[in-house]
């Protein structure tokens, strides 16, 4: 299973990606758009972002007034969920969490184990600054809910 | 320049730096780029938003638009669609048990990609664009530093479990059960693929990466396995045993904590 898994990889990945960017960029060539995509980009003034039962609507910008403004607390299946966010001539210049959930106190022990390709440990929180977070979280429906009440506010 | 909007369910950051040129002209330059990057995910949603009545891909759904009025960009994400299903042994589908399709598993690390490649093609060299947690990274920071990215912790979202640094244009992206709910489903059984909580994949781009931690995560435990076994990806696995589970280069990436 695996090893077929490989032989599709090294053998049909490039083909069909060098295929498909091929008609992507014929479509650019047609378009003859500087941006290098289709012309026919909406205006900035989009109608409202109806993502899912709890959508935010989207903003765009310059339609909010500046503050901070702190949304409804929404449940997560691992706990309560509270964003905030921060306007700054009219566009979100910060998303925050004053209420996240309890970390139910789990015992940080590194005993790493090596496998042959694989190595195995306990998560441990890192206090290393960063510019950017990768997680699932910020498309949960607990963080929509919450994001969208605290916009509502700053409408 | 920094800016957030809200596009397709979820916040969309773009950060482009420019500590070597300076001028009233370069920030306008930088504003207008960043504006153009918010109208390409605003175009993607109207075209490809399953949650949209008016969208292409619920026009396609409900039967209403035949495949000779399909857009190119439909058929691009089709044909990207088949491709990966076929490198993935089947894990990846956009297609729904009812029959309807939906190719946002793929979309949104596609739009990612071609707006990191609009970004570019306006001249910069240094910034990302992140998508509810999906990562391209380019150049360095305002510090003149490899970006640093954090994993986030599924139990504790204020805390990173990892701090990694894309150094050389990798795309990060990060599946999980904490998604929607339990959101992927292997598409061999139907059944909600829940033995894992957390992956994280860095891949040569934010295409790559995230089409195959959308797969990956399908397969349950043995995602981290498939992920070692790309040459050119890492992966980090949290189970619901809070234990991690790594490809062999994941530390080569790894920022090491100094407290």
């Amino acid at each position: 299973m695996k090893s077929s898994i490989t032989k599709y990889i090294l053998g049909g990945a490039v083909v069909a990606i060098v295929a498909g960017y091929a008609i992507f960029n014929a479509n650019n060539g047609a378009n003859a758009g500087s941006s290098g995509l289709p012309s026919s980009l909406p205006s900035e003034t989009s109608s409202p972002t109806a993502a899912s039962s709890t959508a935010v609507a989207a903003p765009t910008s310059g339609q909010y007034k500046d503050g901070n403004y702190t949304g409804s607390v929404a449940d997560a299946f691992y706990g309560k969920v509270q964003v905030a966010v921060a306007i700054k001539s009219g566009r979100i210049t910060n998303v925050a969490f004053p209420v996240y959930p309890n970390n139910p106190g789990h015992t940080i022990q590194e005993s790493e184990t090596q496998l042959p390709v694989l190595a195995q440990e306990a998560i441990a929180a890192q206090s290393a600054n960063v510019n950017i977070v990768s997680g699932a979280t910020q498309t949960s429906q607990a963080f929509q809910q919450s994001l969208a009440s605290a916009l509502a506010k700053a409408q | 320049m920094k800016e957030t909007r809200i596009l397709m369910g979820m916040p969309i950051s773009v950060e482009i730096v420019d500590a070597r040129r300076g001028g009233t002209t370069e920030e306008t330059r930088r504003a207008a780029t960043i504006e153009a990057t918010f109208a390409h995910f605003a175009h993607i949603d109207e075209t490809f938003s399953t949650y949209k009545d008016t969208s292409e891909i619920s026009a396609i759904n409900a039967g209403r638009l035949p495949r000779k009025e399909w857009s190119p960009e439909m058929e691009v994400v089709f044909a990207l669609s088949e491709e990966t299903k076929r490198a993935t042994g089947g894990y990846f589908d956009i297609k729904r048990p009812d029959g309807t399709y939906d190719p946002s598993g793929l979309v949104k690390g596609w739009a990612i990609w071609n707006a990191a490649q609009l970004i570019m093609k306006k001249g910069f060299s240094d910034f990302y664009v992140d998508a509810g947690g999906d990562i391209q990274a380019h150049g360095v920071n305002g510090e003149g530093d490899p970006w640093s990215v954090g994993i986030r912790n599924p139990w504790d979202i204020r805390e990173n479990v990892q701090v990694i640094r894309a150094a050389h244009h990798e795309g990060i992206a990060t599946s999980g059960t904490y998604i929607r709910g339990t959101h992927i489903y292997d598409p061999h059984t139907g059944a909600a693929a829940d033995a894992i909580v957390s992956l994280t994949v860095i891949g040569p781009n934010i295409y790559e990466a995230d089409r195959f931690a959308t797969a990956a995560f399908a397969m349950g435990s043995d995602a981290i396995r498939f992920i070692g076994s790309l040459p050119g990806f890492e992966g980090y696995m949290i189970d619901a045993q809070r234990t991690a589970t790594k490809t062999a280069g994941w530390d080569a990436y790894r920022i090491t904590d100094a407290a």
